[in-house]
């Protein structure tokens, strides 16, 4: 089975998953093509792929391949 | 009173006035609610976050109200810092995370040295300031409480200089006041003191002895009642300004009477 690593866990990657489609199945919320949510909000996500920050404007662009490595951020409490 | 200090006298940074000059850390707060109460209660419009992977809300939670959403519903500007990095590198590129997830160029910076004494490694933060700057971030630059260290920070660029007070989460308060006078008089950004705060008497010093403005986490959100203690440093800092502003009286070594000693009745 094809697979990435998502926050360091090896996870199911089928044929043609965009990177917009992954942070939308792990936030669920909709996106739209220009990465931000569908309900008019803010995600409050950033994505790193293979330690190199894609912005969200990318995200829909990019097709993710076998054993990215990918790491979701949100901002928790801390400081 | 909020108001009246961003009319009259607000914390000015990058160019935007914050009306209260005590920005709040988030760390250590059981609860999310819990940690909202105390943030309304402190005053602050400016709250540190850290940049953690992301987790699916707990099964059963209410809402899918997160940190940055309590923030947002609240008019609390975001402060995104490094904590947990030990490298230039690292901080670099959580710094990037921060700045692409929350939509802000400020950066609390935080290069530890150690786990033992979470002491800033001077090093990797002055190589982390100057790379920041360079790619147009705001640093807030967490410091040692070394005026020359901190003098370095604000020619290399940072917007605001963060000296700590005595380590994080130690609850001693000002171990070093004379360091954080001298960093003060020599400063022309923003001095911002930063951990190390026990009670709202630290966070008065603070602000007497010059500082612009208080950061703290643990000493509300650990308290055994965190709105009120949050409550007690919104007045420690608006006190400890007004203060430093009206020109305290000098130290004298022997007694100067307030009453006058003419006109005493022969009793």
């Amino acid at each position: 089975m094809s697979t990435i690593q998502l926050n360091g866990a090896t996870h199911p990657l089928a044929a043609g998953t965009t990177l917009s489609q992954l942070v939308a199945t792990v936030t669920g919320r909709e996106l739209l093509p220009t990465g931000k949510p569908a309900d008019g909000g803010r995600l409050g996500v950033a994505v790193a792929r293979n330690s190199g920050i894609v912005p969200r404007s990318q995200w829909s662009a990019t097709a993710l391949e076998l054993h990215d490595d990918i790491e979701i951020v949100t901002a928790v409490q801390g400081g | 009173m909020t108001q009246t200090m961003l009319e009259t006298d607000p914390l000015v940074i990058d160019g935007i006035p914050l009306g209260s000059r005590l920005i709040m850390g988030t760390g250590g707060a059981p609860s999310l609610d819990g940690l909202g109460a105390a943030l309304l209660a402190s005053g602050t419009e400016l709250t540190t976050v850290a940049m953690r992977r992301y987790s699916a809300p707990a099964a059963g939670s209410t809402g899918g109200t997160n940190l940055f959403d309590l923030l947002l519903e609240n008019n609390i500007r975001v402060l995104p810092n490094t904590a947990g990095c030990f490298t230039a590198r690292e901080a670099l590129m959580t710094a990037e995370l921060g700045r692409e997830a929350l939509e802000t160029d400020w950066v609390k910076l935080e290069v530890i040295a150690d786990e033992h004494t979470l002491l800033p490694d001077a090093v990797e933060l002055v190589e982390a300031t100057e790379a920041l700057v360079a790619r147009g971030f705001k640093v807030f630059a967490y410091t040692n409480d070394d005026p020359v260290l901190a003098l370095r920070l604000e020619q290399l660029g940072a917007a605001a200089v963060m000296p700590l007070g005595a380590p994080i989460g130690t609850g001693l308060g000002i171990l070093n006041p004379h360091n954080i006078e001298l960093i003060v008089s020599r400063a022309s950004v923003p001095v911002i003191l930063d951990a190390g705060i026990g009670t709202a008497s630290d966070a008065a010093l603070a602000m007497e002895l010059g500082c612009d403005a208080v950061l703290l986490a643990s000493a509300v959100t650990r308290a055994q009642d965190p709105v009120a203690m949050a409550q007690a440093f919104r007045h420690a800092v608006i006190g400890g300004r007004l203060a430093a502003q009206a020109g305290r009286i000098p130290r004298r070594t022997h007694a100067l009477a307030s009453s006058a000693m003419e006109g005493r009745p022969d009793l």
